[in-house]
């Protein structure tokens, strides 16, 4: 407040703001800067011992060698349509529960079933991955099992050795692992309805299907567009822990994604530059569907996301 | 007409069939939850010939309890748990300290550069050097094959930064005005005054980042080889994968026969063991994390 006319008053008076900043600024810096200027080897024939300085570059030869494998196509593909079933069969279960649950009576059923609902969020990929392994297993699987015992089917499920089975194994597990987490915003949304619009509605006569059709759902329908344009966004952008854990190399074909391409470009075999070109790719593609996805949002009149 | 009449008579609590089917239709989700578990742990407690045969369904068959034995008694398993424990320690205790630090000066609205700090941050949400960029770093800063790099390149997340950062702003500003007429600087402004009254969204964001490099496996995939600095979920995925056994020479006796008579059941007891610590701990967490997700969502 004293000695506004001073050059640096406001250092004099933040200092200690600024103090607090330093470390993590720097970390920023070092730790999520400095590697985005390290995707410039995706423009050099890199290499190790001559360092990012020292390299030669090589333009877009790294885009145009990775356009040309045979994996690049199946691993874009695999990752797009992945997401796509994620989202076509997983979007819509989540809402359907929290409605659900939102109409139970009794509070302990209700909360019993939440706490249950919510434990796969936080049983990280590998144990999920694990668990799965040995349920969807031909023959000693107990699905399987079971299945043939009870001579429903003459032979086994083909969950994970088959391609496009094993895909929609990866699509139910991943649609199971979120479905309760998911309901979580779409609960906190309903229950921000204002309930004289239910009492009006049971006047006017409505029985509980009209009320969540008429009530309920548009209630919470800024947040389902929300919700659903930030998906759409994220489209391109795939974790490496599940299509890891749950692939195997029978169904390379359909597992494979840009996570794992990437890792087994980069990582085993050290590429880095190729391996750098892909996730370049992958970023900036990611980048540009996110900003188109906000601004959608923004369009419809909801806050964005930034 | 008689509808009208009736009406008022609803003192009678009957359960109406409604209810009943809906309970009923949530039963079957919370099921899905709730069995593969029970399947898995059933597994672990059966005997070999049981699990080929494909007997196992919810209940143990044939009960044995080899595959734990086995499991308690490789020393290395245990050192991996204490291990995991150890290194998600840390790495809590510094993630909160750096986002802590990062959060509060960015709440002041007399700070210049705010905007810029800020936008930095915000920037690394949505764009990033991508994994091998990330990979060259952490080998640059000579961290591979070190705990430090399972701590140090995830040791703030934007995401959390901006939930702390939104409680801070949602606290009354008279208690910095007072404060600093009481002659209070930033420092203890922070420690004594809103520290103190942030205690529930610290824990909320200790469990956030707590549960999350517990659970975290791809960063140990990319930059651990030697065993002993593997993390829990890196080991589960090596036995699930089969590329290491429990080391089953701790047994006595026919060691191999019996290692090759169980490894169904020790991989399911792994699993078991990896999801125990959770377990216990969930649902004490649980509320927590609820809350934190709403926090998050209001400002993104």
């Amino acid at each position: 407040m004293q000695n506004r006319k001073k050059p640096f008053f406001w250092l004099l008076r933040d200092w200690r703001l600024y103090l607090m900043l330093i470390i993590p600024v720097a970390w920023y810096i070092m730790f999520c800067y400095k590697p985005m200027v390290g995707v410039i080897i995706a423009f050099q024939k890199f290499s190790l011992v001559k360092g990012m300085a020292g390299s030669t570059w090589a333009g877009l030869e790294n885009f145009e060698f990775v356009m040309q494998l045979r994996d690049f196509p199946l691993a874009l593909k695999n990752t797009l349509w992945l997401n796509l079933m994620g989202l076509i069969m997983g979007f819509p279960v989540p809402i359907i529960l929290a409605i659900m649950l939102n109409e139970i009576r009794n509070k302990g059923i209700k909360r019993v079933s939440q706490t249950l609902l919510y434990l796969p969020h936080f049983l990280s990929w590998i144990i999920i991955g694990g668990m799965v392994l040995k349920i969807f297993a031909p023959t000693t699987g107990v699905i399987n099992a079971s299945l043939l015992k009870s001579g429903l089917i003459k032979e086994n499920v083909p969950f994970l050795t088959d391609g496009p089975t094993w895909q929609l194994t990866y699509t139910i597990v991943g649609v199971w692992q979120s479905m309760g987490w998911g309901t979580i915003l779409y609960l906190s949304a309903i229950t921000g309805i204002n309930m004289e619009l239910f009492e009006a509605a049971k006047i006017d006569g409505a029985n509980k299907m009209q009320q969540i059709w008429h009530v309920t759902l548009p209630g919470i329908r800024s947040t389902i567009a929300v919700l659903l344009i930030l998906n759409v966004g994220q489209m391109m952008n795939i974790s490496f822990d599940r299509p890891y854990i749950l692939g195997n190399t029978l169904v390379q074909d359909y597992s494979d994604v840009l996570s794992t391409f990437v890792y087994r470009t980069g990582i085993t075999n050290a590429k880095f530059d190729r391996a750098t070109a892909i996730g370049l790719f992958q970023s900036v593609v990611g980048l540009i569907m996110i900003s188109a996805a906000n601004f959608v949002t923004k369009k419809l009149g909801e806050d964005g996301i930034w | 007409m008689t509808a009208v009449l009736v009406q008022p008579k609803r003192k009678k609590r009957k359960i109406p069939v409604g209810q009943i089917v809906l309970v009923a239709v949530i039963f079957v989700f919370v099921l899905t939850c709730v069995l593969p578990f029970l399947n898995v742990i059933a597994i672990s407690f059966s005997s070999k010939s049981a699990i080929l045969r494909g007997d196992v369904a919810f209940y143990p068959v044939e009960f044995e309890t080899k595959a734990y034995e086995i499991l308690f008694s490789d020393k290395t398993m245990i050192n991996c748990l204490l291990y995991t424990v150890e290194l998600t320690v840390i790495y809590t205790a510094i993630a909160m300290v750096m986002t802590i630090l990062m959060a509060y000066p960015l709440t002041k609205e007399r700070l210049a550069g705010r905007k810029f700090f800020n936008l930095m941050a915000l920037f690394t949400m949505y764009f990033s050097g991508g994994t091998i960029p990330v990979y060259l770093n952490v080998k640059w800063f000579g961290l591979l094959d070190s705990m430090w790099s399972l701590i140090i390149p995830g040791v703030l997340s934007t995401y959390n930064m901006i939930i702390m950062k939104s409680f801070f702003a949602s606290l009354p500003k008279e208690l910095e005005e007072a404060a600093t007429i009481d002659g209070a600087n930033d420092f203890q402004i922070l420690l004594r005054v809103y520290l103190p009254l942030s205690l529930a969204s610290i824990a909320t964001l200790t469990l956030f980042y707590a549960v999350g490099k517990w659970n975290s496996f791809a960063d140990a995939k990319y930059y651990i080889q030697t065993k002993s600095l593997q993390p829990l979920q890196l080991r589960l995925y090596n036995i699930i994968k089969g590329s290491t056994a429990v080391d089953v020479t701790a047994i006595e006796g026919n060691a191999n026969s019996n290692a090759q008579n169980v490894s169904e059941s020790i991989e399911s007891a792994t699993i078991i063991f990896a999801t125990l610590p959770i377990l216990v701990v969930y649902p004490f967490v649980q509320r927590y994390f609820v809350s934190g997700v709403t926090i998050g969502a209001v400002k993104g």
